[in-house]
């Protein structure tokens, strides 16, 4: 059933994705292996991208279908300093996949994953089933809104921006910095350790006092982090706060909320202490986006998927590899870098998986920026390795800043630049 | 020393377990070009074609270039802010397997706004001064001369100021930015990053 399938991705193509795909269903799509073969990936942004770029770039008789919800993607890196007010909109962070899906023939569908059959390599999303023989799931974070008292998902965000996915929240987020009075509170909290972009929270931190020391200077933020000290970077932080904004940040480690009065904008340490903001920026803890719990890829600790660390195929399911922040990848750290890094390791073996070829060791790396200023960056880099099949870092490598630098600021952008173009072409 | 990353069995593994690795049938071959340049991507772009104005395109460049430019960053010979702690979780072996696959890409043709009075005197400049070096405008790199036709303006403008500060050496080049101005410099600036 060559041709079916072919005509199907070509109409999907074109467009009217929903009705083509409803209209041929799990027999117009064909299951007939020797007609192809074909790698679905899940997820658009920082690992589902580079994922099918990269496997469409080392073979063209592998057909790539990119399943993702959204027709443009927001990133998050650099979304603080549009917080901290130094990016006029998002437009810099946005890319579409237009170009991404015709340079390498790549088939877009945009629709939600409602299920994953693992059994019989199948993917349900709104428009019909679709199947495949390697399945690439990179489904970025969700939230663990059951550990905090009072939360509710569909509400609090309104009240109480997270701001942990770029697009509206973030935009929510700096506008109410910018309602809030002079003399205002901010209160921003940090979940436990491991999370999405583990210098984030102090980034925004900085960013956000960088704002109100100068347009709001009777101001102050409280941090309240739930981990035992600065999970990131921690040395950088301290030397930048104290530099530029000793008056304003009150960091306080070891305060992990565990429940929040979202009409009262305050929140609760360990359900006991009161803090009360003027703008509250609740950080929820995080477990691997909700299509992998789905597929039955998370691990014990029920919150992230544990992978082999040569494929990143899930332990736990044969022929679905998790990458990005749902993956547990040893010594790499949950970011943008991570993922696009993971995900061509991934690509790489996929290809050798499915050309029957020997496998290739997973080399990888992280470079990940921070803004302290408007000026000054820093930053943490690191050369990751399989070690009995660990992934962890190449010894006498990587590591942070030796302090705050234009240099890296400007370095950041270019990266920023690199990154997102590579996503989007 | 160098660190090893293969399965060629690392002082610092137990023999046992090397033995068990190698007798399992799924060993992996060591990181290839493809697994080790794609990570570059994300800073200097697809196969080393740059977008970011900050990160140069290291598409054509020699493979003597690359390898010394990241030994050097690993010596700690050539300043940097993230290239030395990066080019220390690599090995001779690898920079070379780099310096072949960045060899082989296609100069990466850029589109960028330069100032075309510079563009002028930078290209008269070049004839009698660079040139002997950096070859057909700079677009093809010959044992240690990078290829700089193309590159963005701000790139080559971080690079002519560290080179001005002093803070980077290479033999020949430090020389020969002596004999030219900071208007000149800027002006082969434009040049370079005008060249199609």
């Amino acid at each position: 059933m060559t041709t079916d399938r072919r005509n199907f991705l070509k109409l999907v193509g074109i467009g009217g994705v929903g009705a083509s795909l409803a209209a041929c269903g799990t027999t117009g799509l064909g299951l007939d292996k020797s007609a192809g073969r074909r790698v679905v990936v899940v997820g658009g942004g920082f690992g589902g991208t580079i994922a099918a770029k990269y496997i469409r770039m080392q073979d063209k008789s592998i057909e790539v279908v990119l399943i993702e919800p959204n027709r443009q993607f927001i990133a998050c890196p650099f979304s603080n300093l549009y917080i901290g007010g130094l990016l006029p909109d998002l437009s810099s962070l946005s890319i579409g996949y237009d170009k991404l899906a015709a340079n390498h023939g790549i088939k877009m569908i945009y629709d939600t994953v409602s299920a994953i059959d693992a059994a019989k390599r199948t993917v349900t999303v709104s428009g019909g089933t679709i199947d495949y023989d390697r399945l690439v799931l990179s489904p970025g974070v969700d939230f663990r809104t059951e550990e905090i008292e009072g939360y509710d998902l569909a509400t609090t965000p309104q009240i109480m921006p997270h701001a942990w996915k770029a697009g509206p929240q973030t935009l929510l987020l700096r506008k109410q910095l910018e309602d809030m009075p002079n003399g205002g509170t901010v209160v921003l909290t940090v979940p436990l350790a491991p999370f999405r972009c583990p210098p984030g929270p102090y980034e925004r931190t900085s960013m956000i006092a960088m704002y109100l020391k100068q347009y709001k200077p009777k101001s102050k933020i409280i941090v309240l982090d739930a981990n035992p000290d600065i999970a990131s970077k921690a040395g950088l932080f301290r030397k930048g706060w104290k530099k530029h904004y000793e008056d304003i940040i009150q960091y306080r480690a070891a305060q992990k909320v565990t429940a929040i009065n979202a009409q009262n904008r305050s929140v609760f340490i360990e359900g006991i202490e009161e803090v009360k903001g003027d703008v509250v920026n609740v950080i929820p803890p995080q477990r691997a986006g909700r299509v992998a719990g789905a597929a039955g890829l998370i691990g014990p600790d029920k919150a992230w998927c544990p992978v082999n660390a040569t494929t990143f195929e899930s332990t736990l399911q044969k022929n679905i590899h998790v990458i990005g922040d749902a993956s547990i990848a040893g010594a790499m750290p949950k970011s943008a870098q991570s993922a696009n890094s993971q995900a061509k390791a991934c690509a790489n073996n996929v290809v050798a998986l499915m050309n029957g070829k020997e496998l290739i060791e997973m080399s990888a790396l992280n470079v990940c920026f921070s803004y302290l200023s408007a000026k000054e960056a820093v930053s943490v880099a690191g050369v990751y390795a399989v070690k009995d099949g660990q992934i962890v870092s190449m010894p006498n490598s990587g590591g942070v800043s030796p302090d705050l630098s234009e240099t890296e600021a400007i370095y950041a952008r270019g990266w920023l630049k690199n990154i997102l173009t590579e996503m989007s072409s | 020393m160098e660190k090893k990353r293969s399965t060629k069995c690392p002082g610092q593994w137990a023999l046992a377990a090397c033995a068990l690795v190698a007798s399992a049938s799924a060993v992996a071959l060591p990181p290839n070009a493809a697994m080790l340049t794609h990570d570059c991507a994300g800073c200097h772009g697809t196969n080393g074609a740059s977008a970011g104005a900050s990160m140069p395109s290291l598409a054509g460049h020699s493979k003597q270039v690359i390898v010394d430019a990241m030994k050097n960053f690993k010596s700690g010979e050539r300043p940097s802010t993230i290239m030395g702690r990066l080019a220390k979780g690599y090995t001779d072996a690898d920079f070379a397997l780099m310096g072949d696959f960045y060899a082989a890409q296609k100069l990466n043709i850029t589109q960028q706004s330069v100032d075309p009075g510079r563009v002028a005197k930078g290209a008269v400049l070049h004839e009698s001064k660079c040139k002997s070096c950096h070859i057909e405008n700079g677009k093809v790199s010959n044992d240690d001369a990078p290829p700089i036709a193309s590159q963005w303006l701000p790139y080559l403008q971080m690079q002519v100021a560290l080179y001005m500060q002093g803070q980077r050496k290479t033999v020949g080049m430090s020389e020969a930015i002596k004999a030219l101005s900071a208007d000149d410099l800027e002006s082969l600036a434009h040049f370079y990053a005008s060249v199609k």
